[in-house]
């Protein structure tokens, strides 16, 4: 387990730097300048602007520049803003607890329906019930984010006024936040109204963000369990005289689920992707919407510093699932 | 919404931050995160709205809805016979914001005014550096070169000396970069160690005061009780940021926020038949236009110019491109502005005489190039790859054959200033409602090589606006600038093509929200019908 563990870490470092790379030559691909962004039609003066690029080091040649990132990287600074001076780490510390939340929220949906879903359609396969659940989450699957999302605000908020529109709170509650988790810090606040404003808030957007791993898992927990179904095992426990529902939750789901959790730690990547455009629909202050900003102003620091840390995020989550991967799949963990 | 401001009421009483009375609380659908509070350090509209048109006062103003200057923090201004002295007479009594860093011990004075251009313009400030420390705009507006010194005369007297009369400079003082800061707060802040807070957590005289940021979430203000003019009709102003249109007009449909700015052009029609919302609509302080590269050939012939602005069916343009939302445009300067010469005649759409022009200046068959189309949505230009397209069909049916050519936004400024288009779109939406801020800026010599992108050095026609430049007379600089208008068109270095229409949804409690033609949201003066 140790040696499986220590491979796992070996990989990062490489995929780190893999990363660092790529963001940075993919940042600098795009043609784009952020002083003339900055400035707009107004223009600059040659020697202003000669000058400004100076301070943000851009007039180095592009292997200096890379060479002094990854030195502060290695430093732990990421850098600050272009647009807001702030250091980049600051920003995504303080907007990161709105995305751990709504893609928690999300991830938790889907969990929640997709894998019973998954079984139902599994037990009954061929069923009208099996076909309806595949189907849909075929759709679910191919859906564009933007549209979904406001096709459900238009339902829910605008139509039958069940949900509010977009952002984490109704603006007439105040509180300093604690956690940064809206959840966490309008139950500390004790103001009366605030959490069930705060799960209104949450509904769509997890909604709309849960919709394409709902899909996901809930096609991954029926094949999965259908193959289970099919063991010898399963079949004993049958013949044993066991309740149908104690086969299926005791005995196949246990050994469906271990490919399930691998899935859902892919979904973390699928979620940031997702999360980009649900926060910018919803306008929630999390990092999806904080990098849509910097690639249009041309925010380098903060798209190196932003993409980096999401990519590490999304590491640690894989190497987390690993481990559980192994703990639960003894197979997997005396592989050597 | 009564329940609801009962509600607010009664939730931000308990917290201790409100009166126990009916506050009203006015919320602001705004598209983006400002960049930061100090508006000197930036250059966007968004940032405007949320810091120097809420928090900051000018030494002058527009009047609201207007760009009529009005006195400001400066009561009253005179200005020397050579036009290169400025003396400003401040008001008294005037408070700053508190807050929880900072009591105010004085009220403003010459020093704020020091403060607010020197930490801008002297590079040895002590503060200068802070924040980054560029400050764009008072670059942009030439204030180093224009600026000579700054004196405090005494406490309530400032003189500002210039190096060349520039009659626009008293508008120049009521733009955003202009907002005067505290002094005092600057010097607390560095005592105690916390110089970032200047900026972070400004102290400004104006209507509202910063309570909160959360950050790409909510901005939250309150009423500046000793506001100097008066205290604001409303009691909290809250920032919602929302950047997609279509969400901002669900909010504004469900009562979620009261204002919302930029809606989407499919949406208008909708809106006007909603009878919780007022749409209100004004002519945007902007051009759009098409500029022709008047160094290369064959821009440099004037009858080449002349014959394209036959060639172009603008009203169909207008149709198409900005669905009714704009009007056709003439002079390089907005109608709104004074100096605009209705008298001129815009070239009608006459693609014979066009031909005609073509022959005589030896394009009997035509000539190759290109048009440059903007990849972004500009306020003064809905769709320029649109409008791209129909000029290529129009110059098709005059033998001139046009490539279209486009890049991504700050290249294509980039390149556009570099002179390598043949014709380029582009446009220009006003800083300080100044004739000398379109015709100067836009098509002086001095600009030719930067935001002139037609690179039209017209002597006659700069003769007129430096002259406009340095009489500080109002009557006699609207003779000069309707003389350069009348020598604009006739050398056509642009087609000008239109100035968009403002659009503004207001949801129907709102009371005398007034469309601000610099583009801004200015919410002191406007109140809520409860």
């Amino acid at each position: 387990m140790i040696r499986f563990l220590l491979t796992r870490i070996g990989l990062i470092a490489p995929t780190f730097f893999g990363v660092t790379l790529l963001t940075f030559a993919l940042v600098r691909l795009v043609p784009g300048d952020p002083v003339e962004l900055l400035v707009g039609e107004r223009g600059i003066d040659p020697a202003r602007h000669a000058m400004l690029r100076a301070e943000l080091g851009l007039d180095k040649p592009l292997l200096v520049q890379y060479g002094t990132y990854i030195n502060q990287v290695l430093h732990g600074d990421l850098g600050q803003s272009i647009v807001t001076k702030t250091p980049v780490l600051q920003e995504f510390l303080t907007l990161f607890p709105a995305t751990i939340e709504i893609s928690l929220c999300a991830i938790l949906f889907a969990l929640l329906i997709g894998i019973p879903v998954g079984i139902l359609a599994a037990v009954r396969r061929g069923s009208v019930l099996d076909y309806l659940a595949m189907g849909f989450s075929l759709i679910g699957y191919s859906m564009p984010i933007f549209w979904w999302a406001l096709l459900l605000i238009l339902t829910f908020s605008v139509n039958l006024g069940w949900t509010p529109v977009s952002g984490r709170i109704s603006v007439f509650f105040y509180f300093e936040p604690v956690t940064g988790f809206m959840l966490i810090d309008s139950l500390l606040s004790g103001q009366k109204g605030a959490f069930s404003s705060a799960v209104r808030h949450l509904v769509l957007p997890s909604v709309a963000l849960g919709t394409i791993p709902l899909a996901i898992i809930a096609r991954m927990t029926r094949s999965s369990m259908l193959e289970v179904l099919n063991e010898d095992y399963i079949r004993t426990a049958r013949a044993k005289g066991l309740a149908p529902w104690r086969i299926i939750i005791l005995h196949a789901l246990r050994n469906a689920l271990i490919p399930v959790i691998t899935v859902v730690g892919l979904a973390v990547g699928v979620l940031f992707a997702g999360a980009i455009l649900t926060e910018t629909i919803f306008a929630w202050p999390g990092v999806g919407k904080w990098l849509v900003e910097s690639v249009r102003r041309r925010d380098y620091p903060v798209l190196q510093g932003g993409v980096l840390l999401v990519a590490t995020v999304v590491m640690v989550v894989n190497l987390l699932v690993d481990v559980l991967y192994g703990l639960i799949n003894p197979r997997i963990r005396h592989q050597r | 919404m009564k329940t609801r401001y009962m509600l607010t009421a009664i939730v931000f009483a308990g917290l201790g931050w409100f009166p126990p009375v009916f506050a009203k609380t006015l919320v602001f659908c705004s598209e983006g995160s400002p960049e930061g509070f100090n508006p000197s350090l930036y250059t966007a509209g968004t940032t405007f709205d949320a810091s120097s048109r809420a928090m900051f006062d000018q030494l002058v103003h527009f009047k609201r809805g207007t760009t009529v200057i009005e006195p400001g923090l400066a009561e009253s201004w005179a200005v020397s016979a050579d036009g290169l002295v400025y003396t400003f007479k401040l008001r008294k009594g005037v408070k700053f914001h508190t807050s929880k860093n900072f009591q105010p011990t004085r009220d403003f004075n010459a020093d704020d005014v020091l403060y607010s251009f020197e930490r801008q313009w002297k590079q040895d400030h002590r503060d200068h550096k802070l924040s980054g420390g560029t400050y764009e705009y008072f670059n942009s507006m030439d204030m180093p070169n224009l600026l000579k010194s700054i004196e405090k005369v005494d406490d309530y007297t400032v003189r500002f000396i210039l190096n060349e009369p520039e009659a626009p400079f008293i508008a120049n003082m009521g733009m955003d970069f202009a907002s005067i800061l505290s002094a005092e707060y600057a010097e607390k802040m560095n005592a105690a160690g916390t110089p970032e807070k200047i900026d972070l957590e400004p102290i400004g005289t104006g209507p509202f005061r910063l309570l909160a940021y959360q950050k790409d979430a909510v901005i939250r203000y309150q009423a500046h009780p000793e506001y100097w003019p008066g205290t604001p009709a409303i009691d909290n102003l809250v920032f919602s940021i929302t950047p997609d249109a279509a969400v901002r007009y669900a909010k504004l449909r469900k009562g979620e926020c009261h204002v919302m700015p930029y809606p989407n052009p499919a949406d208008l029609a909708a809106m006007r038949k909603d009878p919780d919302i007022q749409l209100l609509e004004q002519e945007g302080l902007n051009i759009g236009y098409l500029a022709f590269n008047t160094v290369k050939k064959p821009f440099a012939d004037r009858r080449v110019r002349q014959a394209l602005n036959y060639a172009i069916n603008k009203q169909a343009i207008i149709d198409a491109i900005y669905l009714g939302a704009g009007v056709a445009a003439k002079n390089p300067i907005p109608p709104t502005i004074w100096s605009y010469d209705d008298a001129i005649k815009d070239y009608p759409y006459d693609p014979a005489k066009a031909k005609a022009l073509l022959n005589e200046a030896g394009y009997a068959n035509g000539f190759d190039t290109d048009i440059w189309a903007m990849p972004v949505q500009r306020p003064y230009n809905p769709n320029a790859r649109r409008m791209a397209e129909m000029i290529q069909a129009d110059f098709a049916k005059v033998n001139v054959n046009a490539k279209i050519v486009t890049f991504e936004w700050g290249e294509y400024l980039k390149r556009s200033k570099a002179g390598e288009h043949q014709t380029v779109l582009l446009g220009w939406t006003g800083d300080n409602g100044d004739p000398d801020n379109f015709l100067h800026v836009l098509l002086g010599c001095a600009a030719a090589k930067g935001a002139n992108r037609a690179r039209w050095c017209h002597k006659p026609f700069d003769d007129l606006i430096l002259q406009a430049k340095r009489t500080p007379d109002v009557a006699k600089r609207t003779e000069l600038y309707k003389k350069a208008q009348a020598i604009f068109k006739q050398e056509a270095p642009w087609v000008t093509i239109a100035h968009s229409v403002v659009f503004k949804p207001v949801r129907k409690e709102v009371v005398d929200f007034r469309i601000d033609p610099f583009g801004g949201h200015v919410f002191y003066g406007v109140d809520l019908r409860q």
